[in-house]
């Protein structure tokens, strides 16, 4: 076999052997990637920034495990952020998997603050049908979480007792990892025009470009870069800017993959002639 | 009578629902209200039914010895294990003390669920690497656009690109992504608007009636 078609004909076992130690790479020997910060996701900082204490923000874990590595540090940056500037977040999960690591997120964030729940923040947990349930959020919080997750009536929540709908809150995010985020696009902001702003995994970010152009959403936090840029602008130290050397590493061996692949296919091309 | 009531309902309930949208009237206000919850029940029954459905599935897979029954077995048995966690622990961890044990359902998630799922969506990154090495070959013109595009995209969105463009990659990839990836998922989005918007009109008006079943 020639060089060329060695190089075209790479055993996958070595490619998933080379990005495996990529990955371990930054783990070892560390080192810093500056993060520069796009516009879309400074206009999710800026907004929370700008609200005053004691508004209400809602926050949706709409994500399961599956994305928790680009998801998680997303929301740990939002909340501490929100707890930072005494907002009062209502947080909810339309994902079946998202329960657990909503209240897992929100309770760490919340005792760092010293934070109680059902007076600085109210955790609603999971209902299903992602569109139904945002619609009837719309009409009344009331009517698709008539509890909150820990079983406390929403009417003897006292941060509760005043907020009834969309209308009593001051914009929403939803951090998605799947179709959820286009029924707030939806229902949240076409039928209520409800502030939204999305934080989506990285393969998703491209399908919300057109949302964010035409003003449906805006802002847009995508994938670990967009957690990294976020934690960069809240100044917390969270998992974000920690992911983005194994990001760079990795996305470097992909790119030395693909030049060797075009090195190699039009090496065979210029053999054949 | 078997066909014609399905159909009227489905005309009537269709009809109204899109109709409130453009009457802003407390009548229409609390019949759409309504209609959430209606809908809320109905998905309760459709959940029922989906548990009922996914159950007849696997068993017969089992009972049958199927080609990959003893998948079957296994999503059986983690259904079943799951509700019956659900029902007898806690499920909540505010429910659970400090220390305390935090129950069969919010171990199974946390050291079952949780890492099996971080670790399927991560081998996805194998995967495109293999992938991205194979297919981003420039074979043709538009192979090229395509393979120039990913890399410029992949090099402008993460930190790395600024660093070694001084910002030029990531400026190319953010107007790859508001002019030309806008123009055509607006295309594709408006499209898709107008086919919904006309399956629904085909479904209220008793056109389509694939939903009955067998036409």
């Amino acid at each position: 076999m020639k060089w060329h078609e060695k190089m075209l004909n790479i055993d996958r076992r070595w490619i998933y052997l080379i990005l495996g130690v990529a990955v371990i790479v930054p783990a070892v020997v560390s080192f810093h990637v500056p993060v520069n910060v796009t516009p879309e996701v400074r206009r999710v900082y800026d907004f929370i920034e700008d609200l005053k204490p004691g508004d209400i923000f809602y926050v949706g874990i709409d994500y399961d495990p599956a994305s928790l590595a680009e998801l998680h540090p997303m929301a740990y940056a939002i909340l501490d952020q929100c707890f930072r500037k005494d907002i009062k977040p209502v947080v909810a999960t339309l994902s079946q998997f998202g329960a657990g690591m909503a209240e897992q997120v929100l309770s760490e964030v919340a005792a760092e603050y010293g934070k109680e729940s059902g007076i600085d923040y109210c955790y609603l947990g999971y209902k299903p049908y992602p569109a139904i349930t945002i619609m009837l959020m719309g009409v009344d919080f009331r009517v698709p979480f008539p509890q909150d997750y820990y079983g406390t009536p929403i009417d003897s929540i006292p941060m509760m007792r005043y907020v009834h709908n969309f209308d009593d809150l001051k914009g929403v995010i939803s951090l998605s990892a799947g179709t959820s985020s286009e029924f707030w696009i939806i229902y949240g902001y076409g039928r209520y025009f409800m502030p939204l702003a999305l934080g989506v995994t990285g393969v998703m970010a491209a399908d919300y470009y057109p949302y964010l152009q035409s003003g449906q959403i805006f802002g847009l936090i995508s994938g670990i870069k967009g957690a990294a840029e976020y934690e960069a602008l809240t100044e917390y130290k969270g998992e974000g800017l920690k992911s983005i050397p194994y990001q760079t590493t990795t996305h470097v061996v992909i790119l030395a993959f693909i030049i060797v692949s075009n090195i190699g296919y039009f090496a065979s091309r210029r053999s054949k002639k | 009578m078997r066909r014609q009531l399905p159909l009227a309902i489905t005309f009537i309930t269709a009809f109204t629902l899109a109709v409130q949208y453009f009457i802003p009237h407390r009548t229409f206000e609390i019949l759409y209200e309504v209609s959430q919850v209606w809908l809320q029940i109905v998905g309760a029954f459709a959940m029922v039914l989906g548990i009922v459905s996914l159950w007849q599935l696997h068993w017969g897979k089992a009972r049958g010895r199927k080609p990959g029954w003893g998948y079957s077995i296994v999503t059986l048995v983690c259904l079943t294990a799951m509700i019956v966690f659900g029902f007898t622990g806690p499920t909540k961890l505010g429910e659970v003390g400090p220390g305390e044990w935090i129950g069969p359902f919010n171990w199974s998630y946390d050291n079952v669920l949780s890492p099996l799922s971080a670790t399927m969506f991560a081998l996805l990154a194998y995967f495109i690497a293999s992938a991205a090495y194979r297919a981003f070959r420039a074979r043709t013109a538009l192979a090229t656009i395509l393979l120039l595009s990913a890399v410029i995209v992949m090099l402008g969105r993460v930190p790395l690109g600024d660093v070694i463009s001084f910002g030029l990659f990531s400026k190319v990839a953010n107007w790859l992504l508001y002019v030309p990836n806008v123009a055509a998922k607006r295309a594709i989005v408006i499209g898709v608007g107008l086919g919904v918007a006309a399956m629904s009109l085909k479904v209220m008006l008793g056109i389509e009636r694939s939903y009955m079943g067998g036409e």
